[in-house]
């Protein structure tokens, strides 16, 4: 028995990322159908559809996979559903891959869709004390407070300043305004961002992610399979990770009012904890990575991600953005997709646009935005509740 | 003195702390306080004693609320922007959230600085602790 644990990726698709105002599931069946396209296989060949979902208090938001299964065309597939805030993609994609593995199918669809609520996110009404959520809403302390946390402990202990943060935005501004797929597709400015309203200093609205209605696909198969229909080449998810994290947990964690206390164990980060898995899976390490596409819910927050991802040494992710390492034409570009700057986030689909891009650059395919002779991409993510993944593709 | 925003959740009075809870076993602490399973992986105990919190601490980081939060968040009218802290305490090893006490001025702070909790009131009137930077 081969001890290889790779997968390959036959076809992908996205629906534009936006505010459309339609059902998820319209953008679900868009996404699928351009995945299944890009494959060459057939609808009715997929043994397994795989869905992420999110959390909308009620039908249809908890149900994925079959809902999707259903708008394609009942076929017979065996259905999952998967649920992990924002790493609930790669949840989908790991289901997908264990019944391949185990030979329980061959070919699987994985599939997330959202559309997105208006307005803020606030909790459920009603007095609750018991629910952290409720609490730091009530104190006054939002998603944002979160985020500017850990953006001005940055400009504390490694010097970064706001123009830092200013150049992440410029430089995913310029790779989103490349993709057909992302909603803001504009080009700005320092003194943009400089002029746009502080939201929780030191970020301001434009260092700050929005939300989006969107969908993404992918058609993913044995190696075997792949190789039967011709796509023995295609590219391949080396790895996996969808680690929780360990107590005890040292970084100030959106709902929490507090930390873990670390009086009985060491302080663990959980973010950096996410890639290590995926690399020592694959058994790549991060000297081998072409790309990368991370969670940047803010800008300072893909700083964050570039080191835990271990491509350059802690604190020294702005010099990286500085020097032009991470943009297009750089060593390393990060976030060639113009990431989560340009699409605003649809939870459930995110995980899996960010493979998507990555499988685009891989073949070759990514058009303005590829970046040469890229072999191997890593994604990272991390949502509420303990969850995050990072995933490895290669050629 | 108003009524506290949550109940049992701090101490009044001249030197306020927060009431946060230990394992009996491992020494562990948990804010707000936890009842049932200790969440130590290493620790099988479920006895807990309630205890009160370091009272002060050093600044982790700190922000601000420039726009008004939304609910449950009660807000004056006009919405006054506040300071938001993340402090370290030393003994508890733990990093714990709070507004920032009227006088402690964003402009003012570095990380690393003395803070110490105090008590005033959310913009509805109930009271809440906050972080102060303690001057020297
Ligand atoms: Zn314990």
């Amino acid at each position: 028995m081969s001890t290889n644990k790779d997968i390959a990726i036959l076809g992908v698709g996205m629906h534009p990322w936006g505010k459309w105002g339609k059902n998820f599931v319209e953008y679900g069946v868009k996404a699928a159908r351009d995945a299944l396209a890009d494959s060459g296989v057939n609808w009715r060949d997929i043994q397994f559809v795989s869905g992420a979902a999110t959390m909308r208090n009620g039908y249809p938001g908890y149900v994925a996979g079959a809902t999707f299964a259903q708008a394609l065309g009942w076929q017979g597939a065996q259905v999952n559903t998967s649920y992990a805030a924002c790493a609930s993609g790669s949840q989908a994609l790991a289901a997908a891959r264990s019944k391949i593995l185990s030979g329980e199918c061959e070919v699987a669809l994985v599939i997330g869709a959202d559309t997105t609520p208006k307005g803020f996110l606030k909790p459920a009404p009603g007095e609750r004390p018991d629910d952290p959520d409720w609490v730091r809403f009530r104190l006054g302390i939002t998603n944002p407070t979160y985020f500017a946390l850990y953006a001005r402990r940055r400009m504390e202990i490694y010097g970064d300043t706001q123009d830092d943060f200013a150049l992440v935005k410029l430089k995913n501004a310029e790779h989103g305004a490349l993709n057909p797929y992302a909603r803001y597709r504009k080009k700005f400015t320092v003194e943009d961002v400089r002029a746009s309203a502080m939201v929780a200093d030191p970020l301001r609205l434009m260092d700050i992610c929005a939300t989006s209605d969107g969908a993404a696909a992918l058609i993913v198969s044995s190696l075997d399979y792949a190789k039967r229909i011709g796509k023995a080449s295609a590219p391949r998810i080396a790895a996996i990770s969808t680690v929780t994290p360990s107590f005890a947990s040292a970084v100030i964690e959106m709902p929490d009012l507090a930390t873990d206390s670390a009086v009985a164990c060491e302080p663990q980060r959980f973010r950096a904890a996410l890639p290590r898995k995926a690399y020592e899976e694959a058994g790549i390490g991060p000297e081998d990575i072409s790309l990368a596409e991370v969670y940047d819910l803010s800008t300072a927050l893909e700083l964050d991600w570039i080191e835990d991802l271990q491509l350059c040494a802690r604190g020294d992710g702005a010099k990286l953005v500085r020097a032009g390492v991470t943009k297009l034409g750089g060593r390393l570009p990060v976030n060639t997709s113009g990431g989560l700057a340009c699409f605003g986030e649809a939870v459930p689909a995110q995980a899996l646009a960010q493979v998507c891009e990555l499988a685009w650059q891989l073949r070759g395919e990514a058009g303005e935005r590829q970046v040469t002779n890229a072999k191997v991409g890593i994604t990272a993510n991390q949502g509420l509740f303990g969850h995050g993944s990072s995933v490895i593709v290669k050629r | 003195m108003s009524t506290p925003v949550l109940e049992g959740w701090f101490t009044l009075g001249d030197k306020p702390q927060l009431l946060g809870s230990r394992c009996s076993v491992c020494g562990t602490y948990y804010f707000p306080k936890l009842q049932g399973y200790c969440r130590n992986p290493d620790c099988s105990s479920e006895r807990f004693e309630e205890v009160p919190l370091s009272r002060s601490g050093k600044l982790w980081s700190f922000t601000s609320a420039s726009y008004q939060p939304p609910e449950p968040y009660i807000a004056s009218a006009p919405f006054q922007p506040f300071g938001i802290a993340a402090v370290e305490l030393l003994k508890e090893k733990m990093v714990v959230l709070g507004q920032l006490a009227t006088g402690t001025e964003l402009a003012s702070l570095k990380a690393g600085l003395d803070m110490e909790l105090v008590l005033e009131p959310l913009d509805d009137g109930k009271l809440t602790w906050k972080w102060k930077q303690v001057r020297a």
